[in-house]
């Protein structure tokens, strides 16, 4: 059996989640089951101060000893403030250094901002820090995100939580076949079919958030999205058949049918 | 008295107080949070060690839901 390899820790599952926008921490734990997810990813934020006992903590849903927890940079628009994120993300999490870095240009699209998401993964690689770095679908920036030390690449199929499927798979494809670290596909996915086509493309998983929380019944859509990933990295593996546009063969014998010959209403 | 930045909020504390004392009295007391002073990661292991002062800017931060 083949495995996710990640700065040299191997993962069975190539599906990983989010855990925003759950109605609460039952079901966010109760969709990351159905999923499969061994990598989970948590946003960091201030404390409210003053508003806290009692208040549930995601960690005691999905402790430290049962995942392998991503903090990631989600809400930061520059360098400066996803390194201080990520610097307070390793000191939570007892000197955890996997870490998903993003660094938005826009509130509006949540495109990533290149410049300072290459400038925020030198530092952190520097820092000692394993990076998967979420990016634009560039190859070029890709390549170049690689060649900074970043351990796994993920570029965006379509806007963080647009759920438009895969635009540009085109893109996907080159980023795939030029890179030497894993590629992952994150942002983007809404359904199912969608996650199936990146792993077909020789993705090597799939990160997605929205997709399995804003469905109507999102445990059952991490149950189905664990499945397209599966068949997805399989079809690959598999190696599909060659596209014959204008040539059709059958797949039954062409010998042997019975049939009264057609010449014979003529 | 002296008055500490939390989280962007001034907050009074009758006298200098270590990071132990001020998580306790703000409720994260057990709690897995992560504190930076003036721009510096204070590690878990400092936390009784050192000593806050006035004008002190803090962030404390927590895990949360998100992609």
């Amino acid at each position: 059996m083949e495995h996710l390899v990640i700065a040299g820790t191997t993962y069975r599952s190539r599906l990983l989640v989010g855990t925003g926008k759950y109605r609460d921490f039952e079901q966010t734990r109760a969709a990351i089951d159905a999923s499969g997810a061994e990598i989970v990813t948590v946003a960091i934020r201030r404390t409210n101060i003053g508003q806290n006992s009692g208040e549930p903590n995601l960690l005691d849903a999905v402790p430290l000893s049962e995942f392998t927890i991503l903090p990631n940079t989600a809400g930061c628009y520059t360098a400066q403030d996803a390194v201080r994120t990520l610097r307070l993300a390793r000191e939570l999490l007892d000197g955890h250094d996997l870490v998903k870095l993003e660094v938005l240009g826009d509130s509006h699209t949540l495109y990533p901002n290149i410049v300072e998401t290459i400038s925020a993964a030198q530092t952190l690689v520097k820092d000692g820090f394993k990076v998967m770095v979420y990016t634009s679908d560039d190859p070029v920036i890709a390549r170049q995100l690689e060649d900074i030390g970043c351990v796994a690449v993920m570029p965006l199929a379509s806007l963080i939580g647009s759920g438009m499927g895969i635009l540009n798979p085109w893109n996907l494809q080159v980023i795939v076949d030029n890179a030497r670290v894993p590629v992952l596909v994150d942002a983007g996915v809404g359904t199912a079919s969608d996650a199936a086509i990146a792993m077909e493309l020789g993705c090597d998983g799939v990160l997605m958030n929205t997709a399995i929380a804003a469905a109507r019944d999102p445990v059952l859509m991490a149950s189905a999205m664990r499945k397209a990933v599966e068949a997805g990295r399989d079809a690959w593996l598999a190696g599909r058949m060659p596209k014959k546009p204008y040539v059709a063969s059958p797949s039954s014998p062409t010998a042997g049918v019975i049939s009264t010959s057609r010449n014979k209403a003529a | 008295m002296i008055t500490l930045s939390i989280n962007g909020q001034p907050k009074e504390f009758p006298g200098p107080l270590s990071v132990t004392h001020l998580v306790e009295a703000l409720g994260l007391g057990g709690k897995r949070c992560a504190v930076e002073r003036n721009g510096e990661i204070v590690p878990r292991s400092q936390f009784e060690v050192i000593e806050l002062t006035d004008g002190d800017v803090l962030e404390i931060v927590v895990a949360v839901g998100g992609g």
